[in-house]
């Protein structure tokens, strides 16, 4: 496992272990056999494991979401790979609906070990349905697991370890960042379910995930010039979140920024805010600020670059947090 | 092997008797209250649970519907939980947690009533091409009505289930109303059309007569089970009931009463029991309800749940990021 690997390379080692390690593990999706789907993650899977668990599907995200259900029902650790993040919106019901609550339903007479893996988020010059973040939708959803990594050994480790949870696994892969390299150590480190302090800072804590993590990492160096030790949270899990973690950051430097491409209204960042001024308050120096995308549809590519949060972005909520 | 409670016409008689006499106590339970919230009465449609359930194995399964209590009793669900479950107690098939609408009883097969229309349909091609898969010639009926002929759903779960050969029994209980909207103006097309358009062999049978039922899904249920992929049975049926209890309250005027009463005429439960000795008849409507009594009593006794539990399970992990008042 040793040496730098990209995050697209990291995901597909861990759908090849898992599929390894688990004869009940099955991949299904748009174009993922023949051709290793369309960002190649699944890439030679098929050739190595035969399509009657590499398996090509047809279009139809509704009777594939439904279909895993199924297979789930009958003791099987179904991965479906949505292409797109807009294409998960026809599997929404049976995701919502059907995933995320039959285990409560039935008061745990059945498991859903499902993982949806999406590509997620803009940045690469694409399109709406293309570029989205709906994160929110799903981790509004008591009974989904969300989750996101940022870097090519989380990619890994945190892959292995929602293909082997019992529970569904909304599991979003930052498309912009598949190529960015890293080293995929020989554990996992933490849980799945954890955050991580990825750089310690003072004066502010930047809470970031998926392909904002690197954003925000870099308004911190940036910031150190300036003489302002920030520190990045990388929150990993969106649901359930890792509240202590946060809490314990959020008390120590007294000002907090959440960062994501999604909209800022009722995004991820609400919540986060809401609930930690009720944790934190009397620690707080600041409200907690938001970065995140505009109240309106995903754009196209020419003026993406105006809709996603930057580097300039971030630094100017950091200037406004630690004005007051 | 078939369901041994379905084996013969006097089985059969029996589940369509348990059925109609549990929904006509669910009735009073929600008129008096202990049922909270109201139900979708099968009172009517028995011939079709009983006579696709009477084809099927005991480990085969089946995905039901909104209006499925008949459907998960048909295949062999104690009456006494499931009245606990719609009363919402704990001793409910799924502990009160899923009620009418969501009643299970996976040891049995039963892998869910859906609340939403036509979604069963894709989970139970998934479970089937599970068996498929395992080597193991487990089929799994599917039911759903004639609302679910326009979700564009179930068209994805036929052509999955035609691509993969999977074993699933696809069963239309066209009873003529998506709730009031008649089946004449909503399906462009017909319900077997659908099928053959994705190479499913389908037939049409009278869904108030329970061995013509049973015949025809017998025939559909043993060629999926030999690998001959899976088939489409549309059961022309009524239901004499409202489409939910609310309708009561609300007096919609859809249909006629000439034509509830022609129907009613047909009622498949008069015609099983015609076909049988009138001791015989006796002999399982007194034993019926008897077991009915006890039903209500096991259900009555059982405690409600404690709302605090009602985070519990969220994940099977074991999970617990929050408790009690910040749920």
């Amino acid at each position: 496992m040793a040496g730098q690997l990209s995050i697209a390379k990291a995901l597909n080692g861990a759908l090849r272990k898992s599929l390894e390690n688990d004869p009940k593990t099955v991949l299904m999706g748009e174009d993922i056999g023949k051709l290793g789907g369309v960002f190649r993650i699944t890439d030679g899977l098929q050739k190595d494991f035969g399509d009657d668990r590499v398996m090509d599907t047809p279009l139809a995200e509704s009777g594939i979401m439904g279909t895993a259900i199924g297979l789930a029902l009958r003791g099987y650790r179904p991965v479906v790979e949505i292409q797109f993040d807009g294409f998960v919106y026809p599997a929404f019901d049976q995701i919502v609906s059907q995933l995320a609550k039959m285990h409560a339903r039935a008061l745990g007479h059945v498991k859903m070990p499902v993982t949806v893996r999406i590509p997620f988020g803009g940045g690469i010059g694409a399109v709406e349905h293309h570029s989205e973040s709906h994160e929110a939708y799903f981790a509004h959803t008591a009974g989904l697991r969300v989750v996101s990594p940022s870097n090519a050994h989380d990619a890994h480790w945190m892959l292995r370890q929602a293909i082997e949870s019992d529970d569904p696994v909304i599991f979003l892969e930052p498309k912009r960042r598949y190529w960015d390299k890293g080293e995929v150590g020989e554990d996992p480190m933490l849980p799945l379910h954890s955050a991580r302090i990825v750089r310690p800072g003072t004066d502010a804590t930047l809470i970031a995930y998926g392909p904002m993590v690197k954003v925000c990492q870099e308004a911190a160096q940036a910031a150190e010039e300036d003489g302002r030790h920030l520190e990045v949270v990388d929150l990993r899990s969106l649901s359930p979140i890792d509240f202590p973690t946060l809490e314990e950051s959020l008390k120590r430097t007294g000002r907090g920024i959440v960062v994501h491409e999604a909209p800022v209204f009722l995004g991820l960042g609400a919540e986060l805010a809401a609930r930690l001024t009720e944790r934190c308050f009397y620690h707080l120096e600041a409200p907690i600020l938001r970065v995140g995308g505009y109240h309106a549809p995903y754009p196209p590519s020419r003026v993406e670059e105006t809709y996603l949060p930057d580097l300039d972005r971030v630094l100017d909520a950091v200037d406004r947090a630690l004005a007051y | 092997m078939s369901l041994p409670h379905l084996a013969d016409p006097a089985g059969r008689y029996r589940a369509m008797r348990l059925i109609r006499s549990f929904e006509e106590l669910a009735l009073e339970w929600v008129r008096s209250g202990l049922i909270v919230g109201g139900t979708h009465p099968y009172i009517g449609q028995e011939a079709v649970a009983v006579g696709v359930c009477a084809a099927l194995a005991p480990d085969d399964g089946l995905t039901s519907t909104h209006r499925g209590h008949g459907h998960v009793l048909a295949k062999g669900a104690d009456p006494g939980r499931l009245l606990a479950e719609l009363a919402g107690r704990v001793d409910g098939l799924n502990r009160g947690r899923g009620g009418s609408m969501h009643a299970a009883d996976f040891s049995l097969g039963i892998l869910g009533a859906n609340g939403i229309v036509g979604a069963g349909a894709p989970i139970a091609v998934g479970a089937a091409w599970a068996a498929q898969r395992q080597g193991r010639p487990r089929v799994v009926a599917s039911f759903f009505g004639d609302g679910a002929l326009n979700q564009g759903v179930l068209l994805e779960a036929l052509n999955l289930a035609s691509i993969w050969r999977a074993p699933v029994l696809f069963v239309c209980e066209n009873n003529g109303y998506a709730t009031t909207l008649p089946a004449g103006a909503a399906v462009g097309g017909s319900a077997c059309g659908r099928a053959e358009a994705f190479g499913i062999p389908a037939e049409t049978v009278d869904g108030m007569d329970v061995e013509a039922v049973r015949a025809a899904a017998g025939r559909m249920v043993e060629r999926a089970r030999a690998g001959g992929g899976p088939g489409f049975l549309e059961c022309l049926t009524y239901r004499f009931e409202a489409h939910h209890t609310m309708e009561r309250r609300f007096r919609l005027a859809y249909r006629t009463a000439q034509e509830v009463a022609a129907w009613r005429a047909r009622d498949p439960l008069a015609s099983a029991a015609a076909a049988l000795p009138s001791a015989t008849v006796a002999a399982i409507d007194a034993e019926v309800g008897q077991l009915l009594l006890e039903s209500a009593e096991f259900a009555l006794a059982s405690a409600e749940p404690d709302p605090l539990t009602a985070g519990d399970h969220l994940y099977a992990s074991g999970l617990r990021p929050r408790s009690g008042a910040a749920l």
